[in-house]
């Protein structure tokens, strides 16, 4: 995949754009805001990671200036500032996600991912399916095999979103952002605990187990390990 | 409603003991003119009836007996004011132009007032009159006096104006003042309202100047000064703020990119790695100590007013309770959202959900196994109230304000883990949303409340 990475703070643009090449995408990078706009209209991208507060020209502006040429790259934005309506603001200029410093790369990667994939066109989808799971979006029931198993409504969702991104990494933040819609960190492990309860309904007593953690990471929900 | 806040009003209240001290001086006034011009007729007619006497007692000196009653009758003949009547000792009448001797006590030198009959045409009339009695000898009486129905008809305009005149001027005083004191009312009005929109953290306002360049004026003009200089301020606090921020945000971020990469060289199983890692997690409470610290402030400079909508707390407040329901069943606890109906304030949600998950959150931290913890949003029409009990060791009155502050954790608390942040963060979203957080007895355990004004 084609990235393009703006960033000022050298030693962390430098750790950023190794952290991705090493994950096996092509990465290009600027260091200012006027660079990073040119360079986003002269290439095609799949993602672009801005920081909010750049030189020359602000993420939010740059931002702004390549949805009103027309560009729909999806961008996410790197921010060191601290407002409660920072975020509010970043996603009104175009951005697709926000995530503030620091941030685990994984974290990082994983929004990459979700964000690449909401990219591709896909049919509209009223059934998912893992393995043997099943998910019907429309009667709101999941199968194991022939077994119907019962949900409550937020485990359907958290169950939906997992699958959404199947053989993706799954952070819990942005569980608890997309299942939630929680902006914030609830200290105490209580995604995990929702996560475990979930298991215990789609994987206990199945072969194999779908529902995997990602250490230091977060879920992921696969057919093959 | 505004009636009473007309009279109320500083405006008003000052209007009205004007218009008081006005009718009361006014009133005086005319009294004294009224006293002062009885007096000046008395004094003429006075004068007059002691010429007249005079001339009779000349006469009758002169002349005798006589002499005094030809003068009377001739004196009665042309007279239109004048009264005259000479009685014999059995009171009939020898002269005058009186026909019968009026209700008057003789009393020697001093003038008296007495009112007379007088035919004309079969009618009868009752005038005012004011004269002089005298004792001659041989038991004969003198009565001199003058007509005086000039001077009652005076008195009477003066008496039966006055209270008109007085009621004429209260009205006018009160009208004017009702319209003057509303005047000033839209004008401090306008002040008020102004200043609760910028209270409510809309800085940007100012208040309205009009154009008579009048103390309120000058009042608005000095408060938008005021304001100008709190904005700025403000904003440079905001700007510290983000530049502290970021200035922290960037080193951490590069420490924990650094960590990070390290652990990307270690073999599975190295005991560096769980070092490592633990210097990664330490990296994280450190950055949610600050962002709970830059959240606060931020919640206290009133920044994050300005995205305030209606926020039904009986939703959020089930949507943190399903969140917590198996961490809460886990540790063997009873987690119940009383049902209510719909409860609304203007807040952000996102604060507001974080303050209640971290009640929540303490309160599941804190009690034991086989206790309760409810929470319960009601509105009971003095005011909305959020509320998270538990049945854990709750906290002793003497240390619950103490744990609002920043950092305060009480002894029993020290070996959990936490920021020691979290109550400062729920008080200060509550004073963000014009709430206080107040904590009390739940008989056992401890029941904190937010609630909103």
């Amino acid at each position: 995949m084609r990235m393009l990475v703006v960033e000022d703070d050298v030693e962390a643009q430098r750790y950023l754009v190794n952290g991705l090449r090493e994950s096996g995408h092509v990465v290009d990078d600027a260091a200012d805001g006027e660079t990073g706009l040119t360079l986003a209209l002269s290439r095609p991208y799949d993602v672009a990671v801005i920081d909010r507060m750049l030189p020359k020209m602000d993420g939010l502006r740059l931002v702004q200036e390549l949805r009103e040429h027309g560009n729909v790259t999806p961008v996410l934005f790197l921010s060191a500032l601290s407002e409660v309506d920072d975020r509010v603001k970043g996603l009104k200029a175009g951005g697709d996600d926000y995530l503030t410093k620091p941030y685990a790369f994984v974290e990082l990667l994983a929004r990459i991912d979700a964000l690449m994939r909401r990219r591709q066109p896909s049919a509209v989808k009223t059934k998912l399916q893992v393995g043997d799971l099943e998910l019907d979006l429309l009667t709101r029931q999941a199968k194991r095999g022939d077994i119907s198993i019962e949900l409550q409504p937020r485990e359907f969702r958290l169950l939906e979103y997992l699958m959404r991104h199947a053989g993706q990494v799954v952070t819990r933040t942005m569980l608890l952002e997309s299942v939630w819609e929680y902006h914030f960190d609830p200290q105490t492990n209580v995604i995990d605990v929702h996560v475990s309860r979930l298991r215990g309904k789609i994987d206990k007593g199945f072969e194999p187990s779908l529902l995997q953690t990602v250490r230091g990471a977060g879920y992921m929900i696969r057919a093959k390990p | 409603m505004r009636g009473a806040r007309l009279f109320a009003t500083l405006a008003f209240r000052i209007v009205l003991i004007y218009v008081a001290l006005f009718a009361l001086s006014a009133g005086a006034l005319v009294a004294f003119t009224y006293w002062n011009t009885k007096r000046a007729l008395n004094a003429e007619t006075d004068q007059t009836i002691q010429a007249e006497i005079a001339g009779l007692s000349e006469q009758y000196q002169r002349q005798g007996l006589g002499g005094l009653t030809d003068v009377i009758t001739a004196r009665s003949m042309h007279a239109s004011l004048g009264l005259y009547l000479l009685v014999g000792p059995l009171g009939h009448p020898l002269a005058g132009n009186l026909d019968a001797w009026p209700a008057v006590q003789p009393s020697g030198r001093r003038f008296v007032e007495f009112t007379y009959e007088r035919r004309i045409g079969g009618m009868v009339e009752r005038h005012p009159a004011r004269g002089r009695v005298f004792n001659l000898v041989g038991g004969l009486r003198l009565l001199v006096a003058r007509d005086v129905r000039e001077r009652s008809d005076t008195e009477r305009i003066f008496t039966t104006t006055l209270p008109w005149s007085v009621m004429l001027m209260l009205t006018l005083g009160l009208v004017g003042g009702a319209l003057m004191s509303r005047n000033l009312l839209t004008r401090l009005d306008q002040i008020n309202s102004t200043s609760r929109e910028i209270m409510a953290g809309d800085l940007s306002r100012r208040l309205p100047l009009s154009r008579a360049g009048d103390e309120f004026d000058t009042l608005a003009r000095n408060l938008n000064r005021m304001l100008d200089r709190i904005e700025r301020l403000m904003k440079g606090m905001r700007e510290v703020t983000d530049s502290v921020a970021h200035d922290l945000r960037s080193p951490l971020n590069r420490l924990r990119n650094r960590l990070e990469g390290a652990l990307k060289h270690f073999a599975p199983g190295n005991p560096q790695e769980s070092e490592i890692e633990s210097a990664i997690a330490e990296t994280d409470r450190l950055i949610a100590t600050f962002d709970s610290l830059l959240l606060i402030a931020e919640a206290e400079a009133g920044a994050a007013r300005s995205s305030m909508s209606q926020v039904d707390l009986s939703i959020l407040a089930h949507n943190v309770c399903e969140l917590y329901a198996p961490v809460a069943e886990e540790g063997g606890i009873a987690l119940h959202m009383a049902p209510s109906q719909k409860v609304e304030v203007k807040g952000n949600s996102n604060l507001l959900s974080q303050a209640l998950a971290n009640l929540v959150d303490n309160a599941i931290k804190y009690t034991p196994p086989g206790g309760t913890v409810s929470i319960k949003a009601e509105d009971n029409g003095q005011g909305v109230r959020l509320i998270v009990a538990d049945t854990g060791p709750g906290i002793a009155p003497e240390d619950r304000a103490r744990v609002i502050e920043r950092f305060v954790r009480l002894e029993a608390s020290r070996h959990s883990p936490g920021t020691g942040l979290g109550l400062s963060l729920v008080a200060a979203v509550a004073r963000l949303h014009e709430a206080r957080l107040e904590l009390s007895d739940n008989h056992p355990g401890l029941k904190a409340s937010v609630i909103f004004a």
